[in-house]
Formats: structure tokens, sequence, C-alpha cells
């Protein structure tokens, strides 16, 4: 605007037709997408600077990691090359270790992700409908959300042992949590001016909470689910590195144990591919519930 | 009045307000109202902000409770209010049938929203229609369910000037298909005298005024009945002085 804006300057020079352009000052005109003569190459450069997305940085990081590695720069024993842990997550594999750890760990991901989402959607769903479910439920579970899932893990031992089970709740305690709060708070917060429409059309009270409660809660259904997937992977990690002889969290205790940075490396590695995985996971269910949002762009 | 005559009345009458009074805290917004609409008549509500127009509706509507008096009012009733309320996560036609029932449901959605000149767009998100063809939808949702008394709460306010004139142009047409009373509150002159049988004025929480309105069509668009009947709107409205 600024370069525009001293019109008088420009008004001096004679001969040049800049009564239009001094009468309106700054202009701006849009045209359709891709309708301008530079827009391929643009959009080369575009394709250029993000070619893999939100994921560009952990490549790149991961392309400076291997080279610094390889220029000796970073010792193997703290930080391994990104194609050093490959080969040994390749090696874990071949020996055996590496697919049953992963088969364990998955299976009580599931299991503890199963029973705490089947608890917190019914806890929630009856908390967001009834007072006498917000009654029941919200103050346990504001005191629950307190409480680091680290924290519980010494009772849980003390509790259940060393077996599956304080393994599973732990996990299924991290799920549970995030999901009622974000369930009974979506729940709560649908539109009143849709809920109040609603009755006006005679729509029954089964039509009300399957047609407008449901599909309006869902947004926030679908935050807590995130929530839940990385609080479970959370609760996962935790129990598996504390007390286990078995898993991905006993991989990398075991790598720690005789220096095998690799090891604990592969391990940190399926952790992180894991929270990928459901966080991928998620995005699909929005794109796949919620077209109906202005907000929404295909993709 | 006799038994006898309220009886009759009850019977003409499509709503019956009966010395109704609301409150909020110390604010008395309806002071003692009187309205009845009879079968199949258009009464339109005209008042400034704040006068207890959308107060009186809700009460209409069932979702309000009076403080004292009585609102009697069809159980077959339907209402349209200021925003086109769609659920933003339905398409138009099972928006329309949300309070449907039975097989036919979806033939009656879809003959209504045809009827509201909406027919091929039953597969459209709300997001995808405009303002006036939202409030369209809305519409068909009020008239699907074959009601006997129409609630209309500023439903064009927020359309544009020649949308709204298509409005009135539908709202008129589907009165002759559709044999049900209307109240439609509006703080716009110029739509009550398009539009209504009626003009009641709404002052201090009570019917200030009522003016039939016995105009052709033509004499609602420019004649000196309008002219007359306009400067008496404002003047009920407290705004002769600048006519």
């Amino acid at each position: 605007m600024t370069e525009t804006s001293a019109a008088p300057a420009v008004a001096e020079v004679p001969g040049l037709a800049t009564d239009a352009v001094t009468a309106t000052g700054a202009r701006e005109v849009f045209v359709a997408a891709g309708a301008r003569r530079d827009s391929v190459l643009a959009r080369g450069r575009k394709r250029l600077s993000w070619p893999l997305g939100i994921y560009t940085t952990p490549v790149a990081i991961l392309i400076i990691w291997e080279v610094l590695a390889e220029a000796g720069v970073l010792s193997p024993t703290y930080a391994p090359a990104p194609t050093a842990i490959a080969r040994t997550a390749v090696d874990l594999w071949r020996q055996g270790v590496l697919g049953p750890d992963l088969a364990i760990s998955l299976r009580r991901a599931a299991i503890g992700l199963a029973l705490g989402l089947s608890a917190g959607i019914v806890t929630g769903v009856i908390g967001g409908l009834l007072t006498s479910g917000e009654n029941l439920f919200n103050g346990i579970v504001q005191i629950f959300n307190t409480i680091p899932i680290l924290a519980i893990l010494p009772v849980m031992i003390v509790w259940f042992g060393i077996g599956e089970l304080p393994k599973v709740l732990i996990i299924a305690f991290g799920a549970f949590v995030p999901m009622y709060l974000n369930l009974f708070a979506a729940i709560r917060g649908v539109d009143q001016r849709l809920i109040e429409m609603a009755r006006t059309t005679g729509a029954g009270r089964w039509r009300l909470v399957t047609r407008v409660m449901f599909p309006g809660a869902l947004p926030g259904f679908l935050v807590g689910l995130r929530f839940s997937l990385a609080y479970s992977i959370l609760g996962l990690v935790a129990a598996e590195t504390v007390n286990a002889n078995s898993g991905i969290g006993f991989l990398i205790t075991n790598g720690q144990t005789y220096l095998q940075t690799n090891q604990v490396f592969v391990g940190l590695v399926i952790y992180s591919i894991l929270g990928l995985l459901a966080d991928q996971f998620v995005r699909a269910l929005e794109r796949a519930l919620l077209r109906w949002r202005p907000s929404y762009e295909a993709a | 009045m006799s038994t006898a005559s309220v009886t009759l009345a009850r019977q003409q009458a499509s709503a019956l307000i009966d010395d109704v009074i609301r409150r909020f805290g110390d604010r008395v917004v309806l002071d003692h109202l009187y309205l009845t609409i009879a079968a199949e008549e258009l009464v339109v509500l005209l008042g400034p902000s704040g006068c207890g127009k959308t107060t009186l509706l809700r009460l209409m509507a069932g979702l309000d409770r009076p403080d004292g008096g009585t609102v009697e009012v069809p159980a077959r009733r339907a209402i349209v209010f200021q925003g086109d309320r769609l659920l933003p996560w339905q398409r138009a036609l099972p928006n329309v049938a949300l309070g449907l029932r039975g097989p036919d449901a979806g033939q009656r959605a879809r003959a209504a929203l045809a009827e509201v000149g909406l027919a091929g767009r039953e597969r459209a998100w709300p997001k995808e229609l405009s303002g006036g063809e939202a409030q369209r939808v809305a519409l068909a949702r009020a008239l699907v369910s074959q009601p006997e008394l129409v609630l209309l709460d500023e439903p064009f306010a927020a359309l544009d000037a020649i949308t709204r004139l298509r409005m009135h142009n539908l709202v008129r047409a589907l009165r002759r298909q559709h044999h049900a009373a209307m109240l439609l509150v509006t703080h716009d002159v110029d739509e009550a005298i398009a539009l209504a049988d009626r003009i009641v004025v709404m002052s201090q929480g009570r019917i200030a005024a009522s003016h039939p309105v016995t105009l052709s069509a033509a004499e609602r668009e420019v004649s000196s009945g309008r002219e007359g009947l306009r400067a008496a709107l404002l003047a009920d409205l407290g705004l002769a002085n600048r006519h």
C-alpha cells in the first residue's frame, strides 16, 4: 500500500495516463487459480518446497541425521544412523524377536483401547444426555484427569502384579479419561437452537438423540478419540517400560541394559509409527464423517 | 364473554392468547396480552425490536411457558425461525423429513421441497445452499407436517431485498395450497402490508392496534389505501413524525 500511496509523485510525471491509478490508489486483481501465466512455475515451486507436506521436516531431520552419522560427527553409541537402525530392525525381525514383541504390544494396546473407549463412550453418552449421569460420573473422571498415568502404575503393580492385566488397565485408563471428558463436553455443546428446532418439528426423543445430539457431538468425539489414542500409547510405553519381559518396551529396556542403542531406537521408531498411524486413522475418520462441515475442504 | 361465544370463538380460532403475562426478572415482557388468530388467517405481528414479539411466538410454539394466562394453539403447528436452523450434517431431504414418520415420509418431504421450488436439490448439504434456498428448505420442513398453525419469526429478515420479494410470492402461493393459519413476526412495515390479512402492532407487551388489510394484491403494491395503512402503522410504531 505504501508504494502506491505516493500518488502526487506519479502525477508529476507528464504524459502518463495516471488519472485512473491516482483516483483509486492501490489495486488488487484476482483471477481464477491456475489462470495466471506463471502458475505452472509457481505450482512446481510449491510442490518442490513441500514435497511431503507435514512430513517434510521429519524426513529432512532424518537425512541430516544420516549425513552427520556417516560423517562420524554423531557417535553410533549415542545416535546410530537411521540406516543402521533400519538394519537392526530387520535383524531383530529375522531373529524372531521383533515380530512377537510387536504383536504382544499391539494386542495390549488393542485390548486396553477397546476397554477404555467402550467405558468412555458409554459413560460419556450417559453423562452427556442425563443430569443424573453427569452427577454420577463427572466428579470421579475429573479426579482421574488430574492423576498422571505414570503415577497409578505403582498401584497397578501392587494390586495386579506384573502380568498383562495392569498393562491393559493402564492403557484403558489412558483412553477412558479423555474420551469421557470430550464426549461429555461435545454432547452438552450441541447447538441449543438445533435441539429446539428438532423439538418443534415433532421429532421424538430417539430422533433428537440420533439425528441431532450424536452427529452434533461427532467433532468433539473425534477430538476425544485422538487424545485417547495418544494417551493409550503413552500408557503402553509406561506399562511396558517399567515392568515387562516381552513387548516393545521390553525391547527398549533390554537394549538400554546391554547398551544396544540401535535396539532402543528401533523401539522408539515403532512407538512413533504407532502414534502416526493412530493420527492418520482419526484424520481418515474425520474426512469420512465430517464432510458436511463448512470448513471441510475436499482433499 | 359468555360461555357460548367463547366456545364459538374457540371453534373458529386457530390460536387463542388469553391474558398472557411473561416476565424475565423484573421486566414484564408480555403484559396481559390478548390475541386471537382465526383459522386460515395470516396475521402479521409488527413491532420494534425488543417489544416481546419473539417471546409471544415462543410461547405459542411451546418453547416457553407463560407466567400467567393461557395460550391455546393447535397441536399440529410448525415454526420457521429467523435463521434456517438446518442440521448441517444432513442433506436437504432428511432435514425436511426430520419430524416425519411412516413409509411415505421421503415422498412427502420430496413433494414439500418441490413445492418451495427446490426439486432436484434433495441431496444438497446445507452449506451448499444460498441463504434464500436454506430458508426455503426451512419453510418446507415446517409445511411438510401439514400444520394448522405456522409461526414465522422474522423468517426473511436476513435475506436480500430481491430474495425477500420472491419469498413473499412463495408464501402467497403456499397459502393457496395449505389451509393453515399463520402468524408472521416482522419489523418490516412493507412486508406486513404485502402479506397480511390483519396486522397487529405490539407495544409495551400488549397488542396496541389491529388493522384488517382488505387491499387486493395490486393495491398492496401501489394505492392510496396502502399509503394510508402505512402511515397508520408508522404512527402506531411511534414513527409518524418521520413520515
